[in-house]
C-alpha cells in the first residue's frame, strides 16, 4: 500500500544510521537487567526475536512488562546485558514504537487524531520543517490502515478506548516503526474493538512489523501470537503456547494468583490478575 | 451617546504615558497568552508562579547596585530568572525530590532573599509594592522596546520548535524514542517561559504574573478545540484583559496590574457559565 511505497530510505534519516544488519534479528535481548535504584525490575532476561514475529508477554502486575518495553525501545537504559535492534543499541534507532498505556497520556489535551497520528513523522521531518501534502497524505493512509480515517478530526478525549489503541498503532505506523511495543493495547478495548486490533495485527504481519504486546488474557495470549513471553522479573518461559504454558512455569511466575484446575480437556487457568492498567512505571 | 463612549476611549490616550501602557500590555497579553499554552497543558502553573516570584532577589540587587536606575533592573531580572529556570529544571529531572517540593523550596528561599534585600534599601514598602503589583504606567520607551524584542524572539522560537515541544509536551516517551534531544528541548521551553516572566514584569508585578500565564489559555481552551486555536485564542484575550483592564484601572482609580488580572478571571468566569447556558 501507499505507506509501504512512501517510506523514506531509513539510512537518509539525518543523525541516525539506524541500519538493520540483515544477518542479525531484529530484536536481541541478552542478559537484560533493569533496576530502580536498588530495586531489579527485570533480571537476567534473554530472548531474540525474528522479523514479523508476534509475542504475547504475559506475567502478574508489576512482572516488569512495561520496564522491559521500555528498556527495548531505548528509554530505559539496562543495568546489565543490552539490547540490539538489528544489530545495535537501541537508542540508534527511529524505528522503534512504544504504544503508551493509557493513564501515561493526558486525554484532554488540545489535539485531534491526526495531529497525534502526524507526530510519529516528527523526526523525519526534521527541525524547523512544516507537515506537507506528503505527510498529510500518509497519515491519511495510516488511519485507513486501522479504519479511523472518519475519526481524523476528532478530538482525543472523544475516542473510545479501543479507538485511542487504534490511534497509537497509526502513530506508529507513521513513525515507519518496524518493532511494535503494545502495552497494555487490549485492556480498555471491548470484543469488537479487540476483533479489530487482532485484525489490524495480521496486516502488520504481512508487512513484516515486529509486534509484542503485554496483556492480561492468558486464553488469547495462547490463541493470537506466535509465541508468548512469561515474564515475572525473570523470564519464566519463552516459545509457542504450549511450551510456555505448562503447570510448572505459569505456577512459577503467577504464584498464588492463578489457579490451574484439571479438567476433561486439559488445563484450565484461572488467572485473578484481573486489575489491568499495571502499575509499574 | 456614542461621542460618550468615544470620548471615554479617547480621553487616556492623549496621555503618553497611557499609550505605553497600552502597548505594553497588547505586548505582554499576547506573550503569556501563547506561552501560557505551554504552562497549561504541561501542568506548570507552580513553576510559573515560582519563576516570577524568584526574580525578585535579582530585581532587588540591581537596585541596589543601579542606585534606583530602572534600566539595568531588567537583566538583572532576566539573568536570575534563567538561572533559576535552569535550577528548577536540573532538581525536577534529577528526580531525589517531588518537583513541587524542590519549587517550592527554591520559590519561597528566593522571595525571602528579595524581600530581605529591599528591605536593606531604605524606601522598603514603596518599592516593594512597585515591584509585586508592576507599574505598567511607567514603561517607557525603551522598557517597550526590550518587552517587544523578547515577545519577537520568544514567538520566532515557537514557531521553530513548535511541534518538537507540542510532542514533549503531549508524549516525552515518543519524543525519546525518535532520539530528539528531549532534555535540550526541556530546558529551552523552561528558558522561553523565563523570558516571557521577565519581559511581563513591569506589567502586572511578580504577585499576580501567575494570572496572565494561566487564566486566558485557561479560558482559551473553553472555546477550541486544537492547540494552536488556543494559543490564537489565549493571545487576543490576553491582550484585550490587559486593555480593559487598563480602562478600568484610569477609570475607577483601580491599581492596573489587579484591574487586568480580574478582568481575565472575569472571562473565565464568564466563559465557563456561558458554555455551560450554550450546552443546556
Amino acid at each position: 500500500m501507499s505507506v509501504a511505497s512512501s517510506v523514506t530510505p531509513v539510512a537518509e534519516v539525518h543523525g541516525h544510521e539506524a541500519h538493520h544488519r540483515p544477518e542479525e534479528p531484529i530484536l536481541e535481548v541478552k542478559d537484560l537487567t533493569i533496576a530502580y535504584g536498588q530495586v531489579e525490575a527485570v533480571s537476567a532476561v534473554s530472548f531474540r526475536l525474528a522479523v514479523g514475529d508476534q509475542v504475547a508477554v504475559i506475567g502478574p502486575n508489576g512482572a516488569g512488562k512495561s520496564t522491559l518495553f521500555k528498556a527495548i525501545a531505548g528509554v530505559l537504559p539496562p543495568a546489565a546485558g543490552r539490547v540490539c535492534i538489528g544489530g545495535s543499541a537501541p537508542d540508534e534507532h527511529i524505528c522503534i514504537a512504544y504504544l503508551p498505556q493509557r493513564n501515561e497520556i493526558d486525554w484532554r489535551f488540545p489535539v485531534t487524531v491526526s495531529d497525534v497520528v502526524l507526530m510519529g513523522r516528527t523526526r523525519r521531518l526534521g527541525w524547523f520543517r512544516r507537515p506537507g501534502a506528503q505527510d498529510r497524505a500518509l497519515v491519511r493512509d495510516c488511519l485507513a490502515v486501522v479504519q479511523l480515517e472518519a475519526l481524523a478530526d476528532r478530538r482525543i478525549d472523544e475516542l473510545s478506548g479501543g479507538q485511542q489503541q487504534r490511534m497509537f498503532i497509526a502513530r506508529a505506523l507513521a513513525q515507519e516503526a518496524e518493532l511494535m511495543l503494545m502495552d497494555e493495547v487490549m485492556t480498555a478495548c471491548d470484543t469488537p474493538s479487540k476483533a479489530e486490533i487482532y485484525r489490524i495485527l495480521e496486516t502488520l504481519k504481512a508487512r513484516g512489523v515486529t509486534v509484542m504486546v503485554s496483556t492480561h488474557d492468558l486464553d488469547e495470549a495462547a490463541t493470537h501470537y506466535d509465541r508468548v513471553l512469561l515474564l515475572n522479573r525473570q523470564l519464566h518461559g519463552f516459545g509457542t503456547a504450549d511450551e510456555v504454558f505448562t503447570a510448572a512455569k505459569l505456577t512459577a511466575a503467577y504464584g498464588g494468583a492463578l489457579r490451574l484446575v484439571q479438567t476433561p480437556q486439559g488445563t484450565l487457568v484461572l488467572n485473578d490478575s484481573c486489575c489491568g492498567g499495571g502499575g509499574t512505571p | 451617546m456614542m461621542a460618550t463612549i468615544g470620548e471615554l476611549l479617547w480621553t487616556p490616550l492623549q496621555y503618553p504615558f497611557m499609550v505605553r501602557g497600552l502597548w505594553a500590555v497588547i505586548l505582554v497579553g499576547m506573550l503569556c497568552g501563547v506561552v501560557g499554552c505551554f504552562v497549561v497543558l504541561r501542568g506548570m502553573a507552580f513553576f510559573g508562579d515560582a519563576m516570577s516570584h524568584s526574580v525578585l532577589p535579582g530585581l532587588a540587587i540591581g537596585y541596589l547596585v543601579g542606585g534606583g536606575a530602572r534600566g539595568p533592573l531588567f537583566w538583572w531580572a532576566l539573568g536570575t530568572a534563567i538561572i533559576v529556570a535552569l535550577s528548577i529544571g536540573a532538581v525536577t529531572r534529577s528526580g531525589r525530590f517531588r518537583e513541587d517540593t524542590a519549587i517550592g523550596i527554591i520559590f519561597a528561599g528566593m522571595f525571602a532573599l528579595g524581600v530581605a534585600l529591599i528591605s536593606m534599601g531604605g524606601s522598603y514598602s514603596m518599592d516593594l509594592v512597585h515591584f509585586l503589583f508592576g507599574d505598567v504606567l511607567g514603561v517607557s520607551r525603551t522598557d517597550l522596546g526590550w518587552t517587544g524584542f523578547f515577545a519577537l524572539m520568544v514567538l520566532a522560537a515557537l514557531v521553530l520548535f513548535y511541534k518538537e515541544w507540542l510532542l514533549l509536551s503531549f508524549d516525552e516517551t515518543l519524543a525519546r524514542t525518535l532520539r530528539l534531544p528531549t532534555g535540550a528541548l526541556y530546558y529551552s521551553l523552561l528558558i522561553v517561559i523565563a523570558v516571557t516572566v521577565v519581559a511581563a514584569l513591569q506589567t502586572v508585578g511578580v504577585a499576580l504574573m501567575l494570572a496572565m500565564l494561566i487564566t486566558p489559555p485557561a479560558t482559551a481552551s473553553i472555546w477550541t478545540r486544537r492547540l494552536p486555536a488556543m494559543m490564537a485564542a489565549a493571545a487576543l484575550i490576553g491582550a484585550t484583559s490587559g486593555v480593559i483592564g487598563l480602562y478600568l484601572s484610569f477609570y475607577a482609580g483601580i491599581a492596573s496590574g489587579a484591574a487586568i488580572v480580574l478582568v481575565c478571571t472575569a472571562g473565565f468566569l464568564l466563559s465557563l457559565l456561558l458554555k455551560r447556558l450554550l450546552k443546556g
